[in-house]
């Protein structure tokens, strides 16, 4: 163990940010099976895209009946933030090969913000590093949990599980909310995706409001 | 190959794509402010629709259902600053106490 009371400091909230996060993993793991997944498809989603919303909305809109290339292009949507990440870490780890693979494939939410709150270049490889690799082990043990657990349910509205993957979702949408505009735009969404409901195919109503953000973005 | 695998691994593919791609392509081709003002913006959008019509709907229906309920209980405890389990287990214990009950 490290004596440098600025590494353990590093250390402890790479730690309390995987394990919190991890915990999400559940709840991902029962929507995931609820959705209709099987155990496996469940867990490879965690292991192989590894990114929370994304994760969510494949089994969002797979569960809802939409088509794949639907929960293809709303997942990837969401995850462009993470090469906005990759572009802030690129030049504070500078790795090459397979380590560059393995960095990318833990650019997450977690790591970056873990990363950027450090004041210089070694803590922020060191947050970036093991706050990814934290987020990783416990984010799939807690799939797998919660995966396990809920096809051990039949009914998944008998237990609430219908009502949990939406809280889920807001959960997530929660703190990225600052501002009276973001959450009219949230408002809009909402309003957008259940008027073309009963109109378009599952998944058209959702991947659709990216043009809110598209004229709400673009001005100001 | 059934239509869950190629969402599973399609969306795979593409996430990691994103994350490799933000590792090797030089910064100024992607960080011009109105991409980065629209794609802080696209998972409020995104995820927001998605609680929606996780919320209010059955196949291609709107419905008012036990879910409405639960959802409603998260918001009120997301107000109150409550943990993340907090939030989701309040709103399965609402959903389920009102589907079970009445």
């Amino acid at each position: 163990m490290s004596v440098n009371p600025k590494k353990n400091q590093v250390d402890r909230t790479a730690f309390s940010v995987a394990f919190t996060v991890g915990l999400y993993g559940a709840a991902f793991g029962a929507a995931g099976v609820t959705a209709g997944f099987s155990i496996l498809q469940t867990c490879l989603l965690s292991i192989l895209l590894f990114s929370g919303a994304s994760q969510f909305a494949v089994v969002g809109i797979m569960g809802a009946g939409g088509a794949a290339i639907s929960a293809i292009a709303t997942a990837t949507l969401l995850g462009f933030r993470n090469t906005l990440y990759g572009l802030q870490m690129a030049p504070i780890l500078k790795v090459k090969g397979i380590k560059r693979v393995l960095a990318a494939q833990i650019t997450i939410d977690e790591s970056t913000a873990v990363a950027t709150l450090q004041d210089n270049d070694e803590d922020r490889k060191r947050g970036f590093y093991l706050t990814g690799i934290g987020v990783y082990v416990f984010w799939n043990l807690f799939t797998f949990l919660g995966a396990l657990g809920a096809s051990a349910i039949g009914d998944p509205s008998v237990w609430g599980l219908d009502a949990a993957v939406p809280a889920a979702f807001l959960g997530l949408i929660w703190p990225r909310i600052k501002n009276k505009v973001q959450f009219l735009v949230s408002g809009i969404a909402i309003a957008w995706a259940l008027l073309l409901t009963p109109v378009t195919p599952a998944g058209i109503p959702i991947i659709t409001t990216v043009v809110l953000a598209i004229i709400f973005g673009a001005k100001k | 190959m059934s239509a869950i695998w190629i969402a599973v691994l399609g969306a795979s593919l593409t996430a990691f794509l994103n994350k490799y791609i933000g590792h090797s392509v030089p910064e100024k081709w992607l960080n011009r402010p109105v991409f980065v003002r629209i794609n802080a913006l696209v998972p409020i959008v995104l995820l927001s629709a998605l609680v929606g019509v996780q919320t209010f709907t059955d196949e291609k229906e709107i419905v008012i259902d036990q879910r409405a309920a639960g959802v409603f209980v998260a918001l009120v405890a997301l107000k109150f600053k409550a943990p993340f389990p907090l939030v989701v287990i309040s709103a399965a214990i609402t959903s389920a106490a009102v589907y079970n009950w009445f």
